[in-house]
């Protein structure tokens, strides 16, 4: 199995991290499937020798987590919270226009592998329902008409462009540049 | 009386303009000083000033933190670990979200000081998964901390050494129940360990003493030891002390997180004054208090009975204080602080078919009557939902429910039953009319219904 060096690196640091190897598991999946997509039986068998342990132990991990794939979702992944809260606020309409706009159903690839969508429980951020993660970015309240637009934007690729839809990610203030010493010699001047 | 104003005290600068998430802005707003102060004290000294604040967990069961350190197994001479529970997937919870995300060095000087007071040898941030984000911040506050010598090896020269690795989850919500989340550590199936024996606190992570504490209850422990454990107990009523952060979603006009002082304000409160009041021309139907997984509350109930005080009410669901001990009385719980507000355009039995889908899915599926019993409830009720209600569904419904209780592993058994024998108890009307209504259509024209399942 290929993995680029750089995964390699952080696989062995993240293993390093722990007091016992097998505690890596999870961790060293997640990087090999960001990698690679999914988890192939080539990339269990793989793991396992990495950690020194069965394959088994790398199978039963793997098929039990809802975010460790077996085959990869499409290039864009969608994943729309389905659970109550964002129910309330009309997430299964929002589902509904993401599978029209798309052509995909939830749970599936569109045939390009352009496009996939995933109706997920909870993701944590219930007050601003329906909320929908767009690879790595949460947006809230996308509903109605708003969802059509959003759906488009997605769609075309241009969601990161359009001002009207700011992820929580994005909306973060922006860590600053100035360094600890600088502000410490300041505060001894005083 | 005019309603209570937050107190924010967890979540002081996680809003305020200009305030970022990294390291020098953190020092700027006072960061750090407590981690100064408690590695010149006595880890024990800590421990005691936790006690005396009577902080009870953030994340769901409001165990008193002081009395569960005071369990750890310190006689085995195992080395002890700390886990921050940071799986916040409780559904209605979002509130560790935003120490994470905005305040992250909060957290982690939460965590080192508790480190210390436990004297841990190392600590472990356990993320969802779906805090993409969330786990970078994390791994670059951390790096930070380390780089100036406030977390790793020799913290502030005190010769006291504790890391914080973080370790993501992959989507499970059982990975939230602490043993659970163990066995995840493990790099295991998230399989929860049965109690006796495997308390953590005893046999927790690799079967050494573990103390497994809330994002929220951790970051409580700075401010415990910055006011000292009598001031903190000050916060709040007694036996509920300190703030909270209660998350407020579904249908009010403002929802949101909001922290208040234990005790003060009412649940009616919250809904009419902080979160202003239902959608136009609703009205009030039910409130789940803590989360999906209490008990809901119908709007026209009564709650009378004593307080552990002594001192009697007779409370409608509005007059419900909002801190641990009145939901409880309430007959539901404060849980994880999340409230789920429903009007009255709401489908009671889609609602609690959207619940019983939730916790299908989740079951880890070890114990019979929560893996077959979550899937039937799932099965009944969303038939019930798509035309095929029958009369006698309700108490089928219920029954299923209570084989589940009290016959398993962990209180996810409860936390899947509660909802089921709750709604159909409170709401059993219109779970009977049910039986008589058409399947709804999903292609009628118009505005479309909302659906929950
Ligand atoms: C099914 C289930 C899910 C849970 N999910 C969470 C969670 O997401 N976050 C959390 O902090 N605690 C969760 N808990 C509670 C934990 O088991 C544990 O009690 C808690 O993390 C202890 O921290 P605290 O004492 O600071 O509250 C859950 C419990 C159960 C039974
Ligand atoms: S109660 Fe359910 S979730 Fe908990 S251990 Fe049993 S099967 Fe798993
Ligand atoms: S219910 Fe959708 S984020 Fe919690």
């Amino acid at each position: 199995m290929e993995l680029s060096k750089d995964t390699l690196t952080k696989i062995d640091e993240v293993i390093g991290r722990y007091p016992e190897k097998r505690s890596a598991t999870l961790m060293v999946i997640h990087l090999v499937q960001d990698e690679q997509g999914c988890i192939t039986d080539e990339a269990v068998e793989w793991i396992a020798e990495k950690l020194e342990l069965q394959p088994v132990n790398i199978y039963e991990v793997v098929t039990f987590y809802p975010m460790i794939r077996r085959e990869p979702w499409g290039k864009t992944h969608v994943r729309v919270c389905r659970t109550l809260p964002c129910a309330l606020r009309g997430s299964y309409k929002t589902c509904r226009t993401l599978e029209e706009k798309l052509g995909v159903k939830e749970g599936h690839v569109s045939e390009d592998g352009e496009f996939s969508i995933e109706f997920m429980e909870c993701l944590a951020d219930c007050g601003k329902g329906p909320v929908v993660i767009v690879d790595e970015k949460t947006y809230e309240d996308v509903q109605g008409e708003a969802a059509e637009k959003f759906a488009e934007q997605v769609k075309n690729g241009t969601l990161a462009k359009d001002r009207n839809f700011t992820s929580y990610e994005d909306g973060l203030a922006k860590p600053r540049k100035k360094t600890v010493a600088s502000k410490k010699k300041g505060a001894r001047r005083k | 009386m005019a309603v209570a104003k937050e107190k924010r005290i967890i979540l002081k600068y996680a809003d305020a303009k200009g305030y970022s998430n990294d390291l020098p802005c953190y020092l700027e707003h006072g960061g750090y000083d407590m981690l100064k102060k408690a590695v010149k004290s006595k880890p024990e000294d800590i421990c005691e000033e936790v006690l005396k604040s009577g902080v009870r967990g953030r994340g769901g069961a409001g165990f008193p933190t002081g009395m569960k350190w005071k369990f750890l197994d310190r006689k085995s001479g195992k080395p002890i670990y700390l886990i921050c529970n940071a799986d916040e997937s409780e559904p209605g919870t979002f509130k560790d979200r935003q120490i994470i995300y905005k305040d992250p060095h909060q957290l982690i000087e939460g965590m080192m000081i508790s480190a210390y007071a436990i004297q841990a040898k190392q600590a472990f941030i356990y993320i969802r998964a779906e805090f993409f984000e969330g786990a970078r911040i994390l791994d670059r506050a951390i790096a930070e901390a380390k780089a100036k010598k406030l977390c790793g090896d020799n913290v502030l020269g005190s010769g006291y050494s504790c890391d914080i690795v973080v370790h993501r989850g992959a989507g499970a919500y059982i990975c939230g129940e602490e043993t659970g989340l163990i066995e995840s550590l493990e790099g295991k199936r998230p399989n929860p360990r049965i109690k006796p024996p495997y308390f953590p606190a005893v046999l927790g992570v690799y079967q050494c003493p573990t103390i497994v504490n809330n994002v929220e209850t951790l970051c409580n422990v700075k401010h415990i030891l910055e006011m000292g454990g009598d001031a903190f107990s000050k916060l709040g009523i007694p036996n509920n002390t300190g703030t909270r952060i209660w998350c407020v979603s579904g249908q009010v006009q403002n929802p949101g997180y909001f922290e208040f002082e234990c005790g003060a304000l009412t649940l009616g409160e919250m809904i009419y004054d902080v979160c202003g009041g239902l959608n136009p021309g609703r009205s009030l139907k039910a409130v789940i208090p803590g989360g999906s997984s209490a008990k809901v509350l119908r709007s026209d109930e009564r709650f009378t009975g004593t307080l552990k005080d002594g001192t009697e009410f007779d409370w409608g669901v509005t007059d419900i204080p909002l801190d641990f001990d009145g939901p409880m009385a309430a007959g539901s719980m404060s849980g994880s602080g999340g409230i789920i507000v429903m009007d009255d355009s709401v489908d009671i039995v889609e609602a609690m078919a959207n619940i019983n889908a939730f916790y299908a899915h989740e079951s880890c599926g070890q114990c019979t009557p929560c893996r077959e019993g979550s899937l039937w409830m799932r099965k009944i009720s969303t038939r019930m939902c798509s035309g095929g209600a029958r009369e006698e569904d309700p108490d089928l419904l219920v029954s299923v429910a209570n084989q589940i209780e009290g016959r398993t592993i962990c209180a996810f058994g409860e936390a899947a039953a509660w909802p089921t024998q709750s709604f159909v108890a409170k709401f059993k009307d219109e779970f009977i009319a049910k039986a008589n209504q058409p399947a709804p259509d999903d292609d009628a024209e118009g505005p479309a219904r909302l659906r929950l399942i």
